[in-house]
């Protein structure tokens, strides 16, 4: 050690501690301020133990003084203070949950025409229904209700399956659906299969016109496919039986988009043909696991996604 | 006792560390065990039958709860987000439990029954094609590896040592009758371990009806998790009584 630094570390206090002759340890006090803040730290301690939960004695712990008052189906009750009756105080006194409550109050009480129509309903619905549609019904459709070709339809386009009104919507999404095709290897040799998917290809300009065409067309609008019951003799579709738009070049199962040459687009129609849709369209119930004004919310939400009607 | 003398002797001084260190955490969970009010008196919380629990290795195995934790906690935003928040109860079988406390994913504590088990096989093989921001690896190979289930029956008796109501006996097959019904009682005995796991897998849960996969396994854990309490049976205020 240099002379100048012991020189300069002599005045500060030793613990009075010696190591192997002469190695010492400086004691440097914690600054007084700081020393006192730590002291009421503890004490403040000691005052939480009385208003708050805190020590166990014998089979229960000391439950503190402080009370919080909660709701329980509109009632008012109150109880000692735990994280449990904070939650329900949270849930259904505070702030934010008095505002969330007045607005959904709004929106249970007017139809759709007043909703569409009040700016600061709209922008509610935007928020709150952005958060339902993140926990209920992004998984399938996608956070952007864009969906997933081959299993989840687009809410997003102006293409619907089961109509796009708002009452449409909220009636999908309360009760839920069931989408089928039957299947059509039973009924179509190859040869005729080859045809009727010409042909649905066609109605979307995907396939041009040919002699297979015209037979897959016969097919299509004729007893021997009869596709025209539910897809119409037009092939655009019919939403009460959730019958998909054919001529409109949206496609939710078959991936025609996804494949380049007309023999591929050809096989993944013809395997929908073949296979039909079962099992694999079904959408949730969500009556009971909503409410109704959730599932209005839900609703005026998907509409506004960007295809409504 | 000098301060010397402790600084000096380190066996000491470890012994001495450890008791202190230790007094917090003791405070804090050995009085966990003889509270009354611990476990919340709930009705419906069961055992996992055993495709349920060899789904449960499978999500220990996989190091799931690395990224899922398994307990909402009661705030607002968790309960808006999540539903009701979790309960003791609710985990008193599970060991080890599946808390965590860290969140990569969801939490996955309310999540039976909320998609559906096609929705679940998709996501697990390739979670992207659902959700197209997901950072989740892909698992296929629970979809191409059958269940391997030859130690069902010592995993459950392994269980019921540390207090699982698993039934060996017949007395303790009566109880289950009495507590979980027939049928539920017959799925966790321990006798009818395989035959059970069998008759749950008929429910075919991985969408391959001729085959028993690790999916089967997993998809059917993941379908039971936060769904044995009915909470519509309970008053809200019911709850806080035990906290």
């Amino acid at each position: 050690m240099s002379e100048s630094t012991t020189k300069q570390q002599a005045a500060v206090q030793t613990t009075g501690h010696a190591w192997d002759g002469d190695l010492q340890e400086f004691n440097n006090p914690l600054p007084r301020w700081w020393l006192w803040s730590f002291y009421v730290t503890a004490v403040i301690a000691v005052i939480y133990w009385f208003i708050y939960p805190s020590w166990p004695v014998g089979r229960g712990w000391l439950e503190g003084f402080a009370t919080i008052t909660y709701q329980v189906d509109g009632k008012a009750e109150e109880s000692r203070w735990n994280t449990r009756a904070k939650l329900l105080h949270d849930l259904t006194e505070s702030h934010a949950a008095q505002r969330q409550r007045e607005f959904m109050g709004k929106v249970a009480e007017a139809d759709f025409s007043t909703i569409s129509n009040d700016p600061d309903m709209l922008a509610f619905i935007r928020s709150v229904g952005k958060g339902l549609f993140g926990d209920n019904c992004a998984a399938c459709h996608g956070r952007g209700g864009q969906g997933v070709v081959g299993l989840y339809p687009n809410l997003a386009d102006d293409d619907w399956l089961w109509g796009g009104s708002l009452e449409n919507i909220q009636n999908v999404i309360t009760n839920g659906r069931q989408g089928f095709m039957p299947a059509f290897k039973e009924t179509f040799d190859p040869q005729q299969l080859d045809d009727v998917a010409e042909y649905v290809l066609s109605l979307s300009g995907e396939a041009p016109d040919s002699i297979a065409v015209e037979r897959g067309k016969a097919l299509f609008q004729g007893f021997g496919g009869g596709c025209y019951y539910c897809h119409g003799m037009d092939g655009k579709g019919l939403p009460s039986q959730g019958a998909a738009n054919l001529t409109d070049k949206i496609w939710t199962i078959a991936d025609v988009d996804g494949q380049k040459t007309l023999e591929e687009k050809k096989a993944v129609v013809k395997k929908l043909i073949f296979n039909g849709v079962q099992n694999m369209r079904k959408m949730p119930t969500w009556k009971g696991r909503l409410s109704p004004t959730e599932i209005k919310v839900l609703a005026v939400y998907v509409h506004q996604l960007g295809g409504g009607q | 006792m000098r301060h010397e003398n402790i600084e000096v002797n380190s066996g000491l001084m470890i012994l001495l560390i450890l008791t202190v260190i230790s007094i917090g955490g003791l405070v804090e969970v050995v009085p966990l065990f003889y509270l009354n009010d611990t476990i919340e008196k709930v009705d419906g919380v069961r055992p996992y039958t055993p495709l349920e629990l060899r789904g449960r290795d499978i999500y220990v195995r996989e190091g799931c709860y690395l990224c899922h934790s398994q307990q909402i906690r009661p705030f607002r935003d968790e309960w808006l987000r999540y539903g009701h928040y979790s309960l003791a109860a609710e985990s008193q079988y599970d060991h080890p439990f599946q808390w965590g406390s860290k969140r990569t994913g969801p939490d996955l504590a309310r999540v039976g029954k909320k998609y559906s088990n096609e929705w679940h096989v998709q996501h697990l093989v390739a979670p992207r094609s659902v959700v197209p921001q997901s950072i989740m690896p892909n698992y296929p190979w629970l979809l191409e590896r059958d269940l391997d289930f030859s130690d069902i029956t010592e995993r459950l008796k392994a269980l019921r040592k540390t207090g699982v109501p698993y039934s060996l006996t017949e007395e303790e097959y009566k109880a289950n009758v009495a507590a979980y019904g027939k049928e539920m009682a017959d799925w966790l005995d321990i006798n009818q371990a395989q035959d059970s796991l069998f008759a749950q897998a008929r429910n075919d849960y991985d969408g391959l009806p001729n085959r028993i996969t690790e999916m089967e396994a997993l998809v059917a854990y993941l379908q039971v998790l936060g769904t044995m309490v009915d909470f519509s049976q309970y008053d809200e205020g019911y709850f806080v009584e035990f906290r």
